[in-house]
């Protein structure tokens, strides 16, 4: 077991807390630094894809695991922070502007749902997003001179101080950065007043509302932080697919990004990450067992779809927590090694409440 | 009679008939969610399942369509019965997000499951009724939405008279409205909630067999469940009147925008309406009178 002992107050605020800690993380940027060398190309391409679902999960995560807004389609923000990045770089703006500024369409986006949802939540405010994130699709399709319609448009290279970015190393490098910028960022925010705000009104509007929190502003403020992140996400995205159509944002990358969030655990951002990995992973696993199926199965499509249901499932049944659950089960079993209890975690009988009338 | 005065007719007719098989799916939505407080996103995919399995029944195995289609319907009440009482009570006392989250894993399942064994083809099935117009003052309405709508109203009412006059019918109403005090009278709620749910799981079914003449036997029959969700907001969520109301009236609003309104609206005006009522009338048409938060 480990006691703290701090002997400032920086002790106490300190990211890295431990030796060990310094240990973990360093030997994990290390990695990350190194891979793109030593990886063959597939996987290079691979793991740059991952970061940038990371980033989108990040996304989902603030608004759903923080501050228990369910969003069922945010693939709309992700969909709105490409398409305006793109329209913004064809338009001549620089690329180092033209990211940000996609973030802030989106995020401005996020506001103006965020406004309405203020007013219906829980299974409602599922409903209303599940129809904007349609709704943003047919809008993308029809809307040909900004969009391209179905036949998608091309997307411009990333270009910094006249360097390229569009390499597979340059372009990995580029996703790890922001994937470690937005990270920190949210890391921190989740620490001050904003975040614990969200926290409170996740876990009882009642009593935030009681404690002075501004309610309704601070669910707005999480709608406009996470589809600002998500916008991000897409704005990255449209430059790994090159070739942006509106099928690539379709309902079930919305329902990709909410599997993320659920199997990683809801309220860590460590979570999110770890959901956006085994999320990311499964289809590339797939291909890769397919070779292995008898015939009439590996020939079908369904395959991916059915795999995707099925770790939901188990999730939901048996480890709601998810991945993050399961990780600081792991940890604590390690950190108490010979005096580990099972019954630490064990979840507790559970009766039928109606959550109809709240 | 005047041209525009039957056309207005025609789809009026045609968007009663496919109102209809909304309001049923909308009705199947909302017996398993006012029994269980589950949000069925797997509805659909029940519904999309069981018109492959008819398709099976009738063009692979040569069985007679009513035959096949009794087959279709049991079948789809057992999956709906088995899900609820092995999978779905084990998430019972968690929050409503779970529920969503399951049953999302669930229709991913069945859709996976149904694209593995079928393959992704659309394909059709011969009816009784396939291609027989019936001619009425110069409208032509085709048997099948006649049928279509005799098979909802049919539905409707020995619903209404289950859940009214029978004591098996006042059962479900008490366990879904309190589900304690169900059980302290002697109602074996459980078991009731199952019924519920295979209840729901035939409704859809038969939703299926009506709605793949039309549509084609095809993958993306589980949208209606959208459609449906729509139809349960405008007409009040949780009311079984309501559910049948407005998805009588989504699918008039859709036949009518996809004439009057520019290209493109049809498809979408179904989620206009569910995030225009959410927003500035949450209650909807026949929504429960007492406050309640949405």
């Amino acid at each position: 077991m480990r006691f703290d002992y701090d002997t400032s107050y920086s002790d106490g605020q300190a990211l890295l807390r431990y030796r060990s800690d310094w240990v973990a993380y360093g030997l994990l940027a290390a990695v990350l630094l190194v891979a793109p060398w030593v990886l063959p190309k597939f996987f290079v391409g691979e793991i740059t894809y991952l970061f940038i679902i990371a980033v989108a999960s990040l996304g989902l995560m603030v608004l759903k695991g923080y501050t228990g807004q369910v969003s069922l389609g945010h693939a709309a923000f992700v969909a709105i922070g490409a398409y305006s990045h793109v329209w913004m770089m064809n338009q001549g703006l620089p690329w180092l502007l033209s990211l940000p500024l996609a973030a802030l369409v989106s995020g401005f986006v996020g506001f103006c749902i965020g406004l309405p949802a203020i007013r219906v939540s829980g299974l409602y405010l599922a409903m209303v997003t599940l129809a904007f994130s349609i709704l943003v699709e047919h809008v993308v399709g029809r809307w040909k001179s900004v969009t391209g319609g179905f036949n998608g448009i091309a997307v411009p290279e990333p270009i910094l101080f006249g360097f390229s970015l569009a390499g597979l190393r340059p372009f990995y490098y580029l996703c790890l950065v922001v994937l470690v910028l937005v990270l920190l960022g949210l890391i921190n925010l989740m620490r001050s007043k904003t975040g614990r705000a969200f926290v409170g009104v996740r876990d009882s509007e009642a009593a935030a509302y009681g404690l002075g929190i501004w309610v309704a502003g601070y669910k707005v403020l999480a709608f406009v932080v996470s589809a600002a992140v998500t916008g991000l996400a897409g704005a990255l995205l449209a430059h790994h697919v090159q070739f942006v159509t509106p099928e690539g944002f379709s309902l079930l990358l919305s329902l990709e990004l909410v599997l993320m969030v659920v199997i990683g655990g809801l309220g860590s951002l460590r979570g999110a990450i770890l959901g956006a990995l085994l999320i990311g992973l499964l289809p590339t696993f797939i291909s890769r067992i397919k070779p292995m199926l008898p015939d009439h199965i590996a020939k079908q499509s369904g395959l991916e779809i059915f795999m995707f249901g099925l770790v939901l499932a188990l999730f939901v049944l048996f480890e709601p927590k998810g991945l993050n659950g399961r990780w600081i089960k792991l940890r604590s079993f390690f950190q108490s090694f010979p005096m580990y209890r099972r019954d630490t975690f064990r979840r507790g009988k559970t009766y039928m409440k109606s959550e109809r009338y709240r | 009679m005047d041209a525009q005065v039957v056309q207005v007719l025609q789809l009026a007719i045609n968007g009663v008939a496919i109102g209809s098989i909304y309001a049923l799916v909308a009705l199947g939505l909302v017996l398993t969610y006012k029994a269980t407080e589950v949000l069925n996103f797997a509805h659909g995919d029940v519904l999309m399942a069981s018109s492959f399995v008819g398709w099976g029944l009738i063009v692979g195995w040569h069985w007679p369509f009513w035959l096949a289609a009794l087959a279709t319907v049991a079948l789809a009440s057992l999956l709906c019965w088995l899900l609820d009482a092995h999978v779905l009570r084990v998430i019972v006392g968690q929050p409503q997000f779970s529920g969503v989250m399951l049953t999302i894993a669930i229709a991913f399942m069945i859709r996976g499951a149904v694209s593995m064994l079928f393959g992704p083809d659309s394909r059709n099935y011969p009816t009784p009724w396939s291609g027989q117009n019936t001619h009425l003052g110069g409208m032509v309405i085709s048997d099948l939405n006649l049928v279509i709508l005799a098979a909802a109203l049919l539905i409707t009412l020995a619903l209404f008279w289950f859940l009214r006059s029978t004591a098996l019918g006042v059962a479900i109403q008490a366990a879904s409205q309190n589900q304690l005090a169900a059980y302290l009278s002697g109602i074996r709620v459980k078991r009731l909630t199952s019924l519920v749910w295979a209840l729901a799981g035939g409704i859809s079914a038969v939703c299926g067999l009506l709605l793949a003449p039309i549509a084609l036997v095809d993958i993306s029959l589980w949208v209606v469940v959208l459609k449906a969700l729509a139809a349960l907001v405008l007409g009040g969520f949780g009311s079984v009147p309501g559910a049948i109301l407005g998805g009588l009236l989504i699918g008039l609003v859709e036949q009518f925008a996809g004439v009057y309104m520019p290209d493109g609206y049809k498809d979408v005006m179904a989620y206009l309406v569910l995030i225009a009522v959410l927003i500035f009338w949450p209650r909807g048409l026949l929504g429960e009178a007492h406050g309640r938060r949405v």
